[in-house]
């Protein structure tokens, strides 16, 4: 009677009650039993459906009872045995730029280093129109920053619109709908057709490239620089997997992963190395041992440029002491050995000090980069590398080594026990509930460590639980913003020319794929989805697709709109 | 990471319905010339990734600052009419500015900037998440606070609260405004709708009947935020006395700040954040005036600035305070950069601000003066700053409500 008193009159004054703990905690209606009830039958394949896929399409439901719950799931474990669908490999062909390696991308789209060795005639210009004309557009901004003077290796200037085509031809293509501007160029002779993208204004290109065929769009993408083509891939790359793949457990899985294990595309060289990095370092790994996944990760140019290692050196090397007296900058950075730790494996709190991520940081010096602007390939550098003895997490390394100490730290950490309960909470979260019941991560976790880190068998542990298939989890988490949009488009059977418009929605949505800057990465936490800016955005993304007004995206049914935009829409 | 935002509010427009219309929304819809007691307005900002602060607020009396960092300390103020555009322009004789902050220097001297160094969050953490996390709720140490202390901050409101009085610029609510007053993101002015009205009202009926509280108390705030911006939205807004943001989020998110404020619909508490800030390498370019800090240092001046010259004498109403998550090392690294460290400085600027000063006791950059020998020391907590600001500012006396566990000591700001 008392306490309720006290309790009332502390939340009339916005005072706390507990010190550190809010007054407003949860109302909760004990939350545990929610994951003891299981759901009815019916429920277990649309739950399915929503967690381990991105959102059913019409039909799906059917399809899974039609093959048995249990081994449709089966199948989602095992990729390998999934047909693909043969309509996203159609899809993405004209995305060249997904199947180079960083070593190509660069070759076929130049960074901006390889522009200016063009310029001044190191290297040739490429002797296909479309990417001269892309490389023209380049060089172009580039001396419009450097307000450069005259440069003999300079590729022609573009020439005004009015002086390569008539009066009426300009008409055309400036005004009526795409589909009228469009026949309106194809009209044109093949070669001026090439002199006239790289000199159309923005609004026209637009419109051309809305009701353009695959190869034309990619022609006009092309001018729009290599850099940006590199992003638009990866970007439609992974809206297309997500609404297309039949191997949709493995996508959700490669989302969760590479969000795991997040990288900035936009720091510099990584534009070029994330590609690779998605398609070969996380992708083949997400149903495979954790200590794999973490090696390739921790030897991709991608991680060590995003986290700085590639520049690190180790404090007792000659170059450092050398560096020391000339004041040039060269010594550790700590960067990646704090989140390897942190973010990667033991988690916060997984047990480790400010002194072992010094240690961390050391074992790995030397683990670097090659030829980082031409795409870049890891090497142990024994120059860069301490070889002085180290002490991890109370493990002595001993002195002498040279890649085996990264290695032995990779080992240490993939086996411990709070990576383990780490790795398989944000599992939990991701695909159980918000907040997961603790017996359930405390099982998987079990498994991890029983099975040398098996992700396919810590999986199975949380499909085969009680909790997955509970109230607690059942509906109770909503859809991020690509879940939303992938599942939008599926849930309306949409058809996806290109996919750059619904990146775009994605990125308005609140999650810009791969522009995650911080190494956190996004929330698994859902709840974090919900504020009045996103649900606006997702109302009004509803609208748009509903009303086929999303570039590149054609759909069919009429009141999807009210649907998609529904509250019930958002949870999965 | 337990489930913070689960928070059953009051609805503000269920009030008009039964013919009470709030003073915050007579002044909106009629636009009263009887003068009312203005709201003061507290805006915070949030720099993400660490801001290294001792190059931010240069210690250039501090010989150990210039030991320490070799090759990237921002050098001397320069003495008489020998000015370099490259050295940090002195305050007080022994902190400076750096050169990229020279649009913040007339506010300093106008007395309505004040800074306070050796600042910051007293858990040792040096991590980003866990740093932001505990500056946000307000509780630096302990998890399981499930709202952020702007949120807890709101004054207790005799009236139903306006639905904006609470905004945060961007996709997403950050955790200093979660928590069980109404609070709202929003990413643009111009976005902030539903671009169709049949189906707004569809929408809207939706979101009130859905059964998932979470949904509907935020789409219920939303729809509430949504029909008291439509007027704001639907005015062309050019910032007065000239004033020229920089082009940027930034710089957006302050000029949609200053036009919420000056259009009287309610706002209290506005947040913004700038990220960019975490410079393990390349910190400075050849020059203290050019490389990553000093272009993300000209954003984050020019912005300030123009916020402050746009809102002119409504600044009298409003304070406007900065924090990163801790600082950096007080070395450099081996990269010409610097790694996660420990205390930081804050900017305080408004009209109420006694300005002109740098606040805090400066604890020296000797080795035995840091903290665990390689960073900063901490002699005020965010929360002094903060908490007096809440306390004196927005008049709200329950300071343990706002910061549970901890009494804030304030420094005399405003």
């Amino acid at each position: 009677m008392r306490k309720k008193a006290l309790v009332a009159l502390a939340c009339c004054l916005g005072l706390s009650v507990l010190s550190g703990v809010s007054p407003y905690a949860r109302k909760k209606v004990d939350p545990s039993r929610q994951f003891h009830k299981l759901i009815s039958r019916n429920q277990r394949i649309a739950h399915a459906l929503d967690r381990l896929t991105f959102g059913p399409r019409p039909g799906d439901i059917e399809k899974v009872r039609a093959i048995g719950l249990k081994k449709w799931i089966d199948r989602q474990l095992h990729p390998e045995t999934i047909a693909e669908n043969s309509e996203l490999g159609q899809k993405l062909k004209i995305l060249d730029s997904l199947s180079m390696s960083s070593e190509q991308m660069v070759q076929n789209y130049p960074t901006p280093q390889v522009v200016r060795l063009m310029v001044r005639g190191i290297v040739p210009y490429p002797s296909d129109p479309g990417r001269r004309a892309m490389i023209q557009k380049e060089v172009q901004r580039f001396e419009a920053r450097l307000k450069a003077g005259q440069n003999p290796n300079l590729p022609e200037p573009p020439r005004p619109l009015n002086e390569l085509l008539s009066r009426a031809e300009v008409r055309s293509l400036r005004t009526g709908t795409p589909q009228y501007r469009m026949a309106a160029f194809e009209a044109l002779p093949k070669e001026t057709q090439d002199q006239v993208l790289v000199s159309l204004p923005g609004g026209i290109r637009q419109a051309l490239f809305t009701a353009a065929p695959p190869d034309l769009r990619r022609r006009i993408e092309l001018t729009a620089g290599p850099q940006q083509i590199v992003s638009r891939d990866l970007q439609e790359g992974k809206l297309l997997r997500g609404i297309y793949s039949n191997r949709q457990l493995q996508e959700v899985l490669t989302d969760f992963w590479f969000n795991h294990f997040n990288i900035y595309l936009d720091k510099g060289a990584d534009r070029y190395l994330v590609t690779e990095y998605e398609r070969d370092v996380i992708r083949p790994h997400v149903l495979g041992k954790f200590r794999d996944l973490l090696e390739a990760t921790a030897k991709s140019p991608a991680m060590l440029y995003y986290l700085d290692n590639w520049q690190s050196v180790g404090p007792n090397t000659a170059l450092a002491r050398r560096a020391r007296k000339t004041r040039a900058e060269r010594g550790l950075n700590e960067n990646y050995g704090r989140e390897l730790m942190e973010l990667h494996t033991l988690g916060v709190n997984g047990g480790y000090t400010q002194k072992d991520v010094i240690e961390v940081a050391r074992c790995f010096s030397g683990w670097t980069i090659s030829n980082v602007q031409r795409g870049g390939t890891f090497v142990f550098n024994p120059r860069l590398h301490d070889k002085g003895q180290k002490v991890v997490l109370g493990i002595t390394i001993p002195a002498g080594g040279g890649i085996e100490d990264g290695e032995e730290v990779l080992d240490i950490l993939a086996h411990h026990p709070s990576t383990a309960h780490f790795i398989c909470r944000e599992l939990a979260q991701r695909f159980v509930a918000d907040d997961p019941p603790e017996s359930l991560v405390d099982r998987m976790a079990k498994t991890f460590l029983k099975t040398d880190g098996d992700l396919r068998e810590v999986m199975k542990t949380m499909l085969n639980s009680k909790e997955f298939w509970s109230v607690g989890a059942y509906r109770t988490k909503i859809k991020s913003p690509l879940e939303f949009v992938a599942g939008a488009v599926r849930a309306v059977n949409g058809d996806v020319d290109y996919a750059l418009g619904l990146a775009n929605e994605v990125a308005l949505l609140g999650e810009p794929l791969y522009r995650k800057v911080e190494p956190t990465g996004y929330s698994n936490a859902s709840e974090e989805w919900a504020n009045s800016a996103g649900l606006l955005a997702r109302m009004n993304f509803a609208l748009q697709l509903g009303n086929n007004k999303v570039p590149g995206v054609k759909v069919e049914v009429a009141k999807a709109a009210m649907d998609l935009g529904s509250p019930e829409f958002q949870k999965k | 990471m337990t489930n913070r935002r689960f928070f059953l509010r009051n609805s503000a427009l269920a009030m008009v319905g039964m013919g009470r219309a709030p003073l915050w929304l007579q002044r909106a819809l009629y636009a009263s010339d009887a003068p009312s007691p203005r709201k003061k307005i507290l805006v915070a900002i949030f720099q993400r990734g660490a801001a290294d602060g001792l190059n931010v607020v240069v210690p250039h009396g501090e010989k150990a600052y210039y030991n320490l960092r070799p090759t990237i300390a921002v050098p001397r103020p320069a003495s008489g009419s020998d000015s370099r555009a490259d050295a940090a322009i002195d305050l007080d004789g022994f902190f400076g500015l750096h050169p990229s902050l020279v649009a913040l220097k007339p506010l300093f001297d106008r007395q309505h900037l004040a800074i306070v160094d050796a600042v910051g969050s007293p858990d040792p953490t040096r991590s980003h998440f866990d740093a932001q996390d505990y500056m946000e709720s307000g509780t630096p140490g302990v998890k399981a606070t499930n709202d952020g202390w702007m949120n807890r901050a709101l004054p207790k409101e005799q009236e139903p609260p306006s639905p904006v009085r609470a905004v945060a610029l961007g996709a997403v609510l950050p955790r200093s405004m979660e928590g069980r007053n109404p609070a709202i993101a929003l990413e643009s002015l111009q976005a902030f709708q539903v671009r169709d009205k049949q189906a707004a009202q569809e929408f809207q009926q939706m979101y009130l009947d859905c059964k998932d509280p979470l949904l509907r108390s935020v789409g219920r705030e939303t729809f509430e935020a949504v029909s008291l911006l439509q007027s704001v939205r639907q005015q062309p807004y050019a910032p007065a006395g000239g004033a020229e943001y920089p082009h940027g989020r930034f710089g957006d998110s302050l000029r949609q700040i200053a036009q919420l404020i000056k259009s009287n619909v309610g706002v209290e508490m506005a947040f913004a954040d700038i990220g960019g800030w975490d410079h393990h390498v390349n910190e400075l370019g050849q020059r203290a005036s050019e490389g990553q800090l000093a272009t993300l240092l000209t954003e984050y001046g020019r912005a300030l600035s123009a916020f402050w010259t746009d809102m002119g004498d409504r600044m009298a109403d409003v304070v406007l305070v900065t924090m990163s998550e801790f600082g950096r090392t007080a070395h450099e690294n081996g990269n010409r950069g610097t790694d996660h460290g420990h205390a930081n400085c804050m900017f305080v600027m408004g009209g109420p601000v006694k300005g002109g000063k740098v606040y805090g006791r400066w604890p020296g950059l000797e080795r035995e003066q840091l903290y665990q020998q390689r960073d900063l020391a901490l002699t005020s907590d965010f929360r002094d700053i903060l908490g007096e600001l809440v306390a004196r500012h927005l008049g709200n006396p329950t300071l343990n409500g706002v910061f549970p566990g901890y009494t804030p000591k304030f420094l005399g700001l405003v």
